[in-house]
């Protein structure tokens, strides 16, 4: 395989929270000699304002290791630019809040998500978060099957590996819009199944456990695959899907979701 | 044309024998032509986006709402109720699409056939009244354009009912009659990323800038005049 596990992250993505505190903001004037602010800044204690900002993760492989499926100019445009561009985003619009301080992305999603009434934040937090996840999803010599305990739990859940997928890619090309695709471990039901979501929507919005994503929206497969979507989402799943990231994800997920409890109906 | 009224004359015949409920034949629609060739709006939109967006994208709103449309009519002479309902949403979408792109063709032109040049008479009187200027009505559709999440169109439409312009965005492929039933489109921009990404790649507001250059007001000018003599 020629990939080692020890240098993924195991665990979902968030964006590292850095922290930076901005004191130019209640200093009187930047001219002051340093002694003089220092003297300023001990005797302001009060006055300082703290800044937190994200940082933008890169994806766990070179931009160029998804070639021939996924160009070098595709990721360099998608993470540099669309990607980025969220994040960056992010901050400026966060450098203004003083209320979402403090959160991993994950709780940030949710948070400004605010049960359906969404933040402006909303947008540009869910897409970093799905960004993250969809880089880890994919990896260089991806595709074939998944092996173990998920292939078990695929094949309980869709009848075989080949019903998952074409139940995969069907939800992928009858999304209207831009979205993305997801095979996720639903909570309650603890199972598997195939979603598919409008936007920057995600299944940790209704706190279900995302297994696999794939990005719809055109940004995604327009340098490529110019408008054939399904030439873009069979190279996904034949050649870019990683299935092992998907049980890392999977074994994580069972910590939360007990699968081996009996499925007893209720009377 | 004579194909489509073949289909009505067949379903009339089947009709009368069956009673009323075949009378109506299956209206499916065809791509309409653009006026210009898809190299004619050069810089603006290259005609590699032009082809891609009238031959494939277009075509294809086009494709699957004349198949939603066979369907539809199927289950609803079999009074199959949830295949109805289902249905809408293709068709909401399809048929959105190709009435959508269908007025952006007409509302684009090359600038040797009067593209870009800004509206005169009751329409730029209009804009002057409602907007301030057109500077101010192009910077209130651009900001809406780029502030517009996922797919969607920009719009000036008319409202019939209180004759006023209105600007308005609408997602997906949503005709803008969906945001009021009196609004008339006169003026769409598509947001869909396939509408620029090629040329423009992430960069929508500079998209945004430039398609004004193209923008034929002739035929926002006749549609205004039509609906406000």
């Amino acid at each position: 395989m020629g990939w080692s596990a020890s240098c993924i992250n195991p665990f979902p993505a968030s964006s590292h929270l850095l922290v930076a505190i901005n004191m130019s903001k209640h200093l009187k004037s930047s001219q002051i000699p340093l002694r003089k602010q220092k003297r300023a800044w001990l005797g302001n204690e009060k006055a300082r304002c703290v800044l937190a900002y994200y940082g933008l993760q890169k994806p766990p492989y070179e931009l160029d290791a998804l070639e021939p499926y996924m160009s070098r100019k595709t990721l360099e445009m998608h993470w540099g630019k669309h990607h980025r561009g969220y994040l960056e985003g992010l901050n400026k619009q966060l450098a203004k809040s003083d209320v979402l301080y403090g959160y991993t992305m994950e709780e940030l999603v949710k948070v400004t998500y605010n049960s359906g009434n969404p933040f402006p934040e909303f947008n540009n937090a869910a897409q970093v978060w799905n960004h993250d996840f969809f880089w880890e999803s994919m990896q260089p010599g991806g595709g074939n099957e998944p092996i173990l305990g998920l292939l078990q739990q695929i094949e309980m859940d869709f009848g075989s590996f080949t019903n998952f997928k074409e139940k995969f890619i069907e939800a992928a090309l009858s999304l209207l819009g831009s979205g993305w695709v997801w095979l996720v471990l639903k909570r309650n039901e603890k199972r598997l199944e195939v979603v598919k979501t409008s936007n920057a929507i995600s299944p940790l919005l209704w706190d279900d456990i995302p297994i696999i994503s794939l990005d719809m929206w055109e940004h995604a497969y327009y340098l490529d695959y110019k408008n054939e979507k399904g030439k873009y989402v069979d190279v996904f799943m034949n050649h870019l899907v990683s299935w092992n990231m998907a049980m890392l994800r999977m074994a994580r997920a069972q910590s939360f979701v007990n699968l081996a409890e009996p499925k007893i109906p209720v009377a | 044309m004579a194909l489509r009224t073949l289909v009505t004359r067949k379903s009339l015949k089947g009709g009368l024998g069956l009673g009323f409920s075949r009378l109506r034949g299956v209206h499916t629609v065809s791509l309409p032509d653009l006026p210009y060739d898809y190299g004619a709006l050069e810089p603006v939109i290259s005609g590699e986006i032009m082809e891609l967006h009238h031959k494939k994208h277009h075509q294809t709103y086009v494709t699957n709402y004349n198949n939603a449309l066979q369907q539809l009519d199927a289950a609803m002479a079999k009074g199959d109720t949830p295949t109805v309902v289902k249905l809408q949403s293709p068709i909401k979408f399809n048929g959105g699409g190709h009435i959508n792109h269908s007025i952006f063709w007409k509302n684009l032109a090359p600038v040797c056939e009067g593209g870009g040049e800004p509206p005169k008479h009751s329409l730029g009187w209009a804009i002057d009244l409602h907007f301030g200027s057109l500077e101010a009505l192009t910077q209130k559709m651009n900001a809406e354009g780029a502030a517009l999440q996922g797919s969607g169109w920009v719009w000036l439409g008319l409202d019939k009912e209180f004759k006023r312009l209105v600007v308005e965005t609408t997602a997906n492929q949503d005709p803008l009659v969906t945001k009021g039933p009196s609004l008339v489109p006169l003026l769409g921009i598509d947001v869909w990323e396939h509408a620029y990404y090629l040329q423009y790649k992430n960069v929508k507001p500079d998209y945004l800038k430039n398609i004004w250059k193209v923008m034929n007001w002739k035929y926002a000018s006749e549609v205004y005049e039509k609906e406000c003599p």
